[in-house]
């Protein structure tokens, strides 16, 4: 969108305007979850197993709860006793709140502790004596699958495997065939390791049952504060919980990424916890607990097939995956989608024979997984197709950005429907990868390249040239446990013609405080500054189901829109009676209505929403205000073109990523500034699963790297320099044209660093390298083919 | 996440400190800049009883050059080695290695002494005190005495710090003309310990040949190494490549690394040796320049 409908002082699309929450960020003033004290509040902490799969033979709590501060220990025992020691997980599994006689991964949580203060709480975790008896784990799901494998789930009666479920899509006939007649069939093994969103504020609740009133609230770090009112009425219903008396508050949250999508053990622990106390408790993870215990990301081994001419056409993609959940199925996925939106995975090419089929294990780890900075399994799945293009290119000895464009969905096809059964709403993607291409001076790269290898110099040049899909959803297809992935706006004007709107999204640091007045701004010419956006209180927000996926600005932002067309509507009510004319003879340009023919006579929204109070036409009710409940009629798909320059030290195998530009695509832009540092964000959260963070099991599922002085948080240090630009492409059926972008980075980068590290090494052979690409690792291939003594 | 309850003590002079120390014997630990202790403790694999901050105790924190010695203070934090000028001017080494040690808010805390008495074999300190040929100053209840460097780590996580000793000073014989130093270290990302990392110190004479060299090791074994064979090779030598490489496979040969999650130990041979070979470049070019 090249040309601003609003003045700066309005501030609508368009305008880079400085955020709104940084005044109280920037000054440490933020209200977070461990910032609420309530009077003769309590503390929790949590014992956790050390092993990864044991029986429990006893728990004694004696000696801890003869610790002077101690109220109480909660076992699964307890918590049996109200039926709470399991609870369902989004995916319909069942996962312990507390374990009464197994625990099925390190770190799990076994009992916890209330006691007047946090110090008082860790001795009294230590003073907790449980006895185990450690049984063999089974940490690999390949080994899970095995018919001699143990049941792990044997709390599922009748349960005679490890195999949790199977899903597929496509046409397998089709696919088959299509591969039989290619000219050439590559096949790569591609593995997207268990990684944490690691968010910089850990999970934790304030849990407050005030007995006289029976009412519960909760103060919780949750992306979907709505659905979490509606799980715990469902949940704990039985032991009095009614919704109307919960109420969920999500105060500022430093990060969530999907990890805080999920209910943990700890919220229920706390919750039951005060409803038995009458008191309130906090429980706040530290570090290694988050890192350890919490929902992981990712996790898919992938067997990649594609087929094509011998000219580069792309005929048939086939994808194979075995997904790894840890004990139980925690994912955060639409309910229909087990396995997210992996079937994205034919990417922004033309492919139109495609199969892709999954199953999913039970292993002796961590539950999840969920889906970090990315919209539903869409980063695995870009991984898989971007790294095969790249092994067909290099099979056909083709340069890739050359075969990418051969195959690209092209402009004119959109709407697209993809094998896979999604509707592409719009693209261009030649255009954008052309202007990467230009922008890093593409072919003089190659000839650099060609020119270091000669020299036994190792230098790589990596692409990604991807299509996400995002802002779930449609209600038809998306739902959550059945409640429709709708979002939702509720807007007042009052009479001096400022607004306050609520949400039923949930802003995580994604800044919706100015680009939801931005939009409300645009569509009334109210001054986005004097528009207070409020979000994350389940009491006064309208319901939505939050914000994850990239889907705020897709539906609650279309929502706003929504309602302020219908604000709008009324307003033109108000003016025409102000103006004593008919509606029919008012125009509307940005923040009035004009008489058609004669500007001068005019009223402005101001004017208006005073005369909604002051004075308003018989007939009409009085008020300005508006709600409005999204349903999207499609999803949007932000799509973008990367490329990345390493270069790699031939003796230490030391990386450097050299440049990275990246060019995004996410339609209509509401505000640029955001939209850059949502990039950057997401580039430096791409780099980090590309060339650092693992967790790591040893085979008795002990977590390796459970901190993080092993568990590698890229820093600033390591972030390259961002070079980033755009193109604008709208979407054709969201009222703004917007798309959603905050996860196109974290799904574009790491194929496109994965690809130039391979492409350096591509010479002596290697086809793949699995993320994270480590100098450890690049050092082990080179030793491999010889190229270091 | 929380260390169990202990009792905190400051005091206010040196003597104290050794008081204390000697009343409260295993059970006291000396608190300096806390970044290695306090995470221990935190994860409660150190639990001591009594915690002895001699932050409060003035006079261990400067850094001076006088009669042919850089004195360092034991409490001088690594910061302040970083904006030392006479770091900066002479002793390249040092600054290289206060550089690479963890990130910036760490520097501001962690001290040069405690850096040493933890006697932890991946931190880089050590290593470049053995090439440097530093000594320590001990005082306990007896007085001082001085510890050459080469006897200061007996073993693993050991010092040759006595139960009621505290460090009080680092010293570091100046350097002759056209000298050069440099530490190369390899980390996985900032802040992290090394996966290995050499040291080099060394001087020449007017005809370009190395008189004296010392070369320490980081992190590639159950103690700090020296690399004494690559030293004995180079010194009264030009080298040229192959005697580099030579040495670089000395080097190697003299560490002891363990697979761990950084790397196997061929791997991390290899980082020696290649490190060993880029360090003593980097010095020979620095001792050409500082002419
Ligand atoms: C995130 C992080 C990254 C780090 N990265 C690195 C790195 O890359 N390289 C590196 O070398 N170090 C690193 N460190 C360690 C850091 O440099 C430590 O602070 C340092 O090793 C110890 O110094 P301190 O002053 O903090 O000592 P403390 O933690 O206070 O003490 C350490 C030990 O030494 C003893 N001690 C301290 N001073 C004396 C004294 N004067 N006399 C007798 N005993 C004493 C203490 O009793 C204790 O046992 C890192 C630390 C952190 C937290």
């Amino acid at each position: 969108m090249s040309e601003l409908k609003t003045t700066p002082e309005v501030c609508g699309m368009g305008h880079s305007m400085k955020r709104k929450e940084d005044a109280r960020f920037l000054r440490g003033q933020g209200k977070y979850t461990d910032d609420v004290v309530l009077p003769g509040m309590l503390h929790m902490d949590i014992v956790r197993s050390p092993y990864a799969y044991a029986k429990i033979k006893s728990i004694n709590t004696d000696a801890a709860m003869a610790i002077p501060g101690v109220h109480a220990v909660i076992t699964g025992d307890v918590l049996k006793q109200y039926n709470l020691h399991w609870m369902p997980t989004l995916m319909s599994d069942t996962q312990m709140v507390l374990p009464t006689d197994t625990v099925m991964y390190q770190s799990q949580e076994v009992a916890a502790v209330i006691a007047d203060d946090r110090y008082i709480a860790a001795d009294a975790v230590e003073a907790v004596e449980v006895e185990y008896e450690p049984m063999q784990a089974v940490v690999d799901p390949f080994k899970s699958m095995q018919s001699d494998a143990p049941v792990l789930r044997t709390d599922k009666e009748g349960k005679t495997d490890n195999h949790i479920w199977h899903w597929e899509t496509g046409d397998k006939d089709s696919t088959e065939k299509a591969f039989q007649n290619a000219d050439v069939v590559v096949k790569e093994n591609v593995y997207l390791p268990r990684i944490h969103v690691a968010s910089i504020e850990t999970c934790g609740c304030v849990a407050s049952f005030e007995p006289a009133e029976g009412k519960l609230t909760v103060y919780m770090t949750t992306q979907a504060p709505h659905a979490i009112r509606t799980v715990v009425a469902l949940v704990a219903g039985h032991v009095g919980l009614s919704e109307e008396k919960i109420r969920i508050i999500s105060p500022d949250i430093g990060g969530g990424f999907g990890g805080k999508v999920p209910v943990y053990p700890g919220y229920v622990i706390a919750i039951a916890a005060s409803v038995v106390i009458g008191k309130p408790v906090k429980w706040v993870e530290d570090r290694s607990e988050n890192l350890q215990a919490d929902s992981f990301a990712r996790d898919y081994h992938m067997s990649v097939e594609l087929a094509s001419s011998s000219s580069g056409k792309m005929e048939a993609l086939r994808i194979k995956t075995v997904a790894d959940h840890g004990y139980t199925d925690a994912a955060a996925n639409p309910s229909k989608y087990p396995a997210g939106m992996f079937s994205i995975c034919t990417g922004s090419y033309d492919i139109k024979n495609a199969f892709t089929e999954m199953d999913a294990y039970y292993t002796n780890k961590p539950p999840g997984g969920v889906a970090y900075r990315c919209s539903f399994r869409v980063t695995e799945a870009i991984h898989a197709i971007e790294r095969i293009v790249d092994v067909l290119a290099q099979k056909l000895d083709r340069d890739p950005a050359d075969l990418r464009m051969q195959n690209f969905i092209q402009p004119e096809a959109f709407p697209y429907q993809s094998a896979l059964g999604w509707e592409y709403d719009s693209g261009d993607y030649p255009r954008a990868l052309k202007l990467a291409m230009d922008t890093i001076g593409y072919d003089d790269l190659r000839k650099e390249q060609a020119e270091k290898r000669a020299k036994g110099e190792l230098m790589g040049i990596g692409l990604s040239t991807f299509t996400e899909v995002v802002g779930a959803g449609p209600s038809k297809d998306f739902d959550i446990l059945g409640i429709k992935m709708f979002d939702s706006c509720e807007l007042r004007i009052h009479p001096t013609g400022k607004a306050i709107a609520r949400f039923g999204t949930k802003s995580q640091g994604q800044g919706h405080e100015t680009t939801y007045a931005q939009i409300l701004a645009e569509e009334l010419g109210i001054p986005a500054a004097h528009i207070q956006i409020e979000e994350g209180d389940t009491d006064t927000a309208p319901y939505g189901l939050g914000t994850y996926a990239s889907r705020s600005t897709p539906t609650a932002g279309a929502a706003a829109a929504k309602a302020a067309h219908k604000v709008r509507d009324k307003a033109r009510k108000i003016a025409a009676h102000l103006l004593e004319v008919s509606e029919e003879d008012l125009e509307w340009e940005v923040g009035k209505f004009y008489v058609k023919g004669s500007p001068e006579q005019s009223k402005t929204i101001q004017d208006i929403a005073f005369a909604a109070y002051t004075n308003h036409p018989q007939g009409l009710e009085a008020g300005l205000e508006a709600t409005h409940y999204y349903d999207p009629p499609n999803l949007t798909f932000p799509f973008g073109s990367y490329i990345c320059v390493v270069d790699i030290d031939p003796k230490t195998a030391e990386i450097k990523v050299r440049r990275f530009v990246a060019i995004d695509d996410c339609g209509n832009i509401i505000n640029p500034m955001i939209v850059e540092g949502q990039i950057h964000g997401g580039l430096t959260q791409g780099l980090a699963p590309a060339m650092y963070e693992e967790l790591i099991y040893d085979e008795d599922g002990n977590i390796l790297n459970g901190n993080f002085m092993d568990y590698l948080l890229p820093t600033a240090v390591e972030t390259p320099n961002w070079e980033t630009d755009r193109t604008v492409t709208p979407s054709p059926h969201h009222p703004l044209g917007a798309k959603g972008v905050a996860e196109s980075p974290t799904v574009g980068a790491p194929p496109a660093i994965a690809n130039a590290v391979v492409d350096a090494l591509s010479h002596l052979g290697v086809e793949n390298m699995d993320i994270p690409i480590t100098p450890y690792k690049v050092w082990q291939v080179l030793k491999e083919k010889g190229a270091v003594a | 996440m929380i260390p169990p309850s202990f009792e905190y003590l400051t005091p206010s002079n040196i003597s104290d400190a050794v008081a204390l120390l000697q009343k409260h014997g295993d059970e006291a630990k000396i608190l300096a800049g806390g970044h290695s202790l306090i995470p221990a403790m935190r994860l409660r694999l150190a639990e001591p009883g009594y915690l002895i901050d001699i932050s409060g105790i003035g006079g261990l924190d400067y850094i001076q050059e006088e009669s042919g010695q850089l004195r360092i203070g034991a409490m001088t934090c690594e910061a302040a080695l970083e904006e030392s000028e006479i770091v900066q001017s002479k002793y390249p080494l040092l600054l290289d290695t206060a550089k690479m040690i963890a990130d910036p808010s760490v520097r501001n805390m962690a001290t040069v002494g405690g850096n040493l008495a933890h006697g932890d074999p991946a931190n880089d300190h050590p290593a470049t005190m053995l090439a440097l040929r530093a000594s320590v100053v001990a005082e306990g209840p007896n007085g001082t005495r001085e510890i050459k460097i080469d006897d200061f780590f007996p073993d693993f996580f050991t010092t040759a710090l006595a139960e009621d000793e505290i460090l009080t000073e680092i010293r570091i014989p100046s350097p002759p003309s056209a000298s050069g130093g440099a530490y190369l270290k390899i980390e996985r990302k900032v802040g992290d310990y090394a996966a290995a990392a050499v040291a080099c110190q060394l001087n020449i004479d007017s005809s370009g040949s190395i008189e004296n060299i010392g070369l320490g090791l980081t992190n590639v074994g159950s103690t700090p190494i020296r690399a004494s064979s690559a030293e004995e090779l180079l010194k009264g030598k030009k080298p040229d490549e192959n005697m580099l490489a030579e040495a670089g496979r000395l080097a190697a040969a003299d560490s002891e690394p363990m697979e761990d999650l950084r790397g196997s130990a061929e791997y991390k041979r290899a980082l020696v040796n290649e490190l060993t070979q880029r360090a003593i470049k980097l010095s020979l070019q620095r001792a050409e320049g500082s002419r």
